[in-house]
């Protein structure tokens, strides 16, 4: 029987590009946010959780996008 | 019909990030639904995703379709409210239900490869209790559906100011789409997608939080601190056990018999094991052991819930904030009602006078509530979540926290109509209507079927939007039908006795014993001391026990009318009881892939919790 995973594209693959674009904005923001010093009215603003946050999803993403890409899958 | 609404109240403002982040959002879904298309075009690849999920799929389908938005907000108001005592509804109400589900259940529900539980109960009871359930599972699920989505409508008014009808429609509109297009495969891959999301979105808030309070150590501190005050209402907020030994200990109302038997047993297996909506998920898995695996993979991101959900609400007591840096008291939704703000002050100042007075609220926060003027507003238990979002959330982050509330509405809803669909063509539709179609037919009217659930889910939305306390009685009428069910396909699953009168009228009692008793508590008030065993009880505890009678009285009536009939011989009851039924052998795999390994590392671990927070 055939698995999901084996199916054209994965779910993880959708994941990956998913939280691959979710991750290049939301850093893309906070280094923004770090650089022109313009950080938003928010608590704890000074943690710059965009950047870490925004990496975290990217590194997931990419990690996910190109594992399960299509034609690559297990 | 105005999308937006300029100018209206909002706890948030969305930028053009987080807009971007909710249009990609939505694009994706579509995206998806339209590329599993062409992969649903037989029954069997429709309903039940081609019974091709591996394990993890399954799993995280299964629990996604449970952590609807307005379960991530209404339990983190609860916790605002009642404290940790919140989390029982993800522990000891989920995690032994899901175990059995997965350890005990199962083999049968795969082996005799039904499509849906009243599928089931048609081949161990035949088709009279299979209708009656098929019928109450099929209504309920719509109107329940419809009920949720004028909820989420409300909470998208009241957190972002907009259009009750845009939201309705947007999201309905989504839903409709990728599950008519891809069916249930398209469902659960959405799930999947919205489950990722939920953590991504909602996990930054209770770690920001432990960082603002200073850890656990530091939040029991600054709770301990405005207990002292009188800044919160005197309570144990972090302790599970230690106020469940009277029901007037604890601001719940409830008793710990309650909790185990009622919540643990009647409601929780009733939920876990027999709703078709979540049980259907596990029904698609690839093999038996994947089936088995399943709920219990779900069991552990279950129980890691309360991090999102129950922390946020706890951290909501001590960190927010009022406008003008005071301490930030939440209140119950009437009372925000009534203390609403008029072109001229407050629209009723006697009923937000007389509201407040039952409340803890500071004297000067009322001062200033009901001088009604300056930035004082009160908010409602159930805004804590998305308080705390905006309180933490920069652009982008906020897009993100609000796709994860639209993500946990439309996963909750797919699954209702997906489900609605299978038990409407396969239950009712094949049986009642036509018998003997072609596959591609019943592909067709499972498609129609899902338009047609989400037509009435948007009819039910309307309904309550014009009718505020049908809400109520609806999602009171939903409890009526899960625990009798329980009895019964308990009883068929583990007693060869069982015999289909025993079934039908365990059934039909069963529930009109839970529809009585709840009629009899609204007549009569003090009913609730023999309902609920004691006068102090609450409305949680009355559900809980109602549960319980009503499970017990299906026990009683299927063994009762079993006695007095002929029992089914044991050749025909194979695959489908317990003692009658060969389950098929499983290759041997290394002790980490074994579900029995991870079934008694999620015992271990259930169990660690209680004594953690006992």
């Amino acid at each position: 029987m055939k698995s999901l995973e084996s199916t054209e594209i994965s779910i993880w693959f959708f994941i990956g590009v998913l939280l691959t674009v979710y991750g290049v904005m939301i850093l893309g923001y906070g280094l923004w946010e770090l650089i022109s010093g313009h950080t938003a009215n928010v608590v704890l603003a000074n943690l710059h959780a965009p950047v870490w946050w925004g990496a975290i999803m990217l590194a997931l993403g990419l990690f996910y996008g190109v594992r399960f890409r299509p034609g690559n899958q297990q | 019909m105005a999308f937006w609404q300029p100018g209206a109240p909002s706890l948030a403002h969305l930028g053009p990030l987080d807009i971007a982040v909710i249009a990609i959002y939505f694009m994706m879904v579509i995206w998806i639904g339209f590329y599993l298309k062409k992969r649903s075009n037989t029954s069997e690849e429709f309903f039940m995703a081609g019974r091709e999920m591996t394990a993890w799929i399954a799993g995280l389908s299964f629990v996604s379709a449970n952590l609807g938005s307005l379960e991530l907000m209404g339990w983190a108001g609860s916790a605002y409210q009642y404290g940790i005592l919140a989390a029982h509804w993800y522990w000891v109400g989920a995690i032994p239900a899901m175990l059995f589900l997965g350890m005990v259940m199962m083999p049968f529900y795969y082996v005799c490869k039904t499509h849906s539980v009243p599928g089931y109960l048609k081949m161990r009871f035949g088709q009279g209790s299979s209708i009656v359930a098929a019928f109450s599972f099929a209504f309920m699920t719509v109107l329940m559906s419809g009920v949720n989505m004028f909820a989420m409508a409300e909470v998208m008014k009241v957190v972002l100011g907009w259009d009750l009808n845009f939201s309705i429609i947007v999201s309905s509109l989504a839903v409709a789409a990728y599950v008519a297009l891809g069916g249930l495969r398209s469902a659960i891959f959405n799930e999947v997608l919205q489950f990722v999301l939920i953590w991504g979105g909602a996990l930054l808030v209770p770690i920001l939080g432990l960082v603002e309070a200073g850890g656990w150590d530091g939040l029991k501190a600054r709770i301990a601190h405005n207990i002292a005050t009188g800044d919160i209402p005197m309570g144990d907020y972090t302790h599970m056990w230690r106020s469940m030994g009277h029901f007037s200990d604890n601001p719940m109302g409830v008793h710990w018999t309650g909790i185990v038997f009622g919540l643990g047993f009647a409601i929780s297996f009733g939920y876990w094991t027999t709703d078709f909506l979540v049980v259907q998920r596990v029904l698609a898995a690839n093999s038996l052991r994947s089936a088995r695996m399943a709920p219990i993979i779900g069991s552990f991101f279950k129980m890691a819930v309360p991090f999102i959900v129950i922390l946020p609400g706890l951290l909501g007591l001590v960190v927010l904030q009022n406008a003008n840096g005071s301490h930030m008291q939440l209140v119950g939704e009437n009372v925000v009602k009534d203390c609403m703000r008029g072109a001229s002050g407050l629209a009723t100042p006697a009923a937000c006078s007389a509201d407040l007075a039952t409340t803890s609220i500071l004297p000067e926060t009322k001062k200033a509530v009901l001088s009604g003027t300056g930035d004082m507003e009160l908010h409602s238990y159930n805004e804590v979540l998305p308080l705390m979002l905006v309180r933490y959330c920069s652009p982008g982050l906020l897009g993100l926290g609000i796709t994860a509330l639209i993500a946990g509405f439309m996963s909750g809803m797919a699954g209702n109509v997906s489900a609605f669909s299978a038990v409407w063509t396969y239950d009712i539709y094949q049986p009642l209507i036509n018998k003997k179609a072609r596959d591609e037919h019943y592909v067709s009217v499972g498609r129609w079927a899902t338009i047609l659930g989400v037509v009435i889910s948007i009819g039910a939305a309307y309904m309550v939007m014009s009718a505020a306390g049908i809400m109520d009685y609806v999602q009171a009428l939903f409890s009526f039908f899960i625990s009798p069910l329980l009895g019964a396909v308990l009883m068929g699953m583990f007693w060869k006795r069982a015999t289909t009168a025993g079934g039908f009228w365990g059934l039909l009692i069963g529930t009109l014993t839970s529809i009585g008793l709840w009629a009899w508590v609204k007549v009569d008030p003090s009913a609730l001391r023999y309902v609920a065993l004691s006068p102090d009880a609450k409305d949680m505890a009355e559900n809980m026990y109602r549960a319980l009678w009503s499970v017990s009285i299906t026990f009683i009536v299927i063994f009762v009318v079993s006695m007095f009939g002929k029992a089914r011989p044991e050749a025909e009851l194979n695959g489908l009881v317990y003692g009658a039924t060969k389950i098929p052998t499983e290759e041997p795999v290394p002790f980490y892939k074994n579900e029995w390994y991870w079934a008694v590392v999620a015992i271990v671990a259930f169990l660690g919790l209680q004594i953690m927070f006992w």
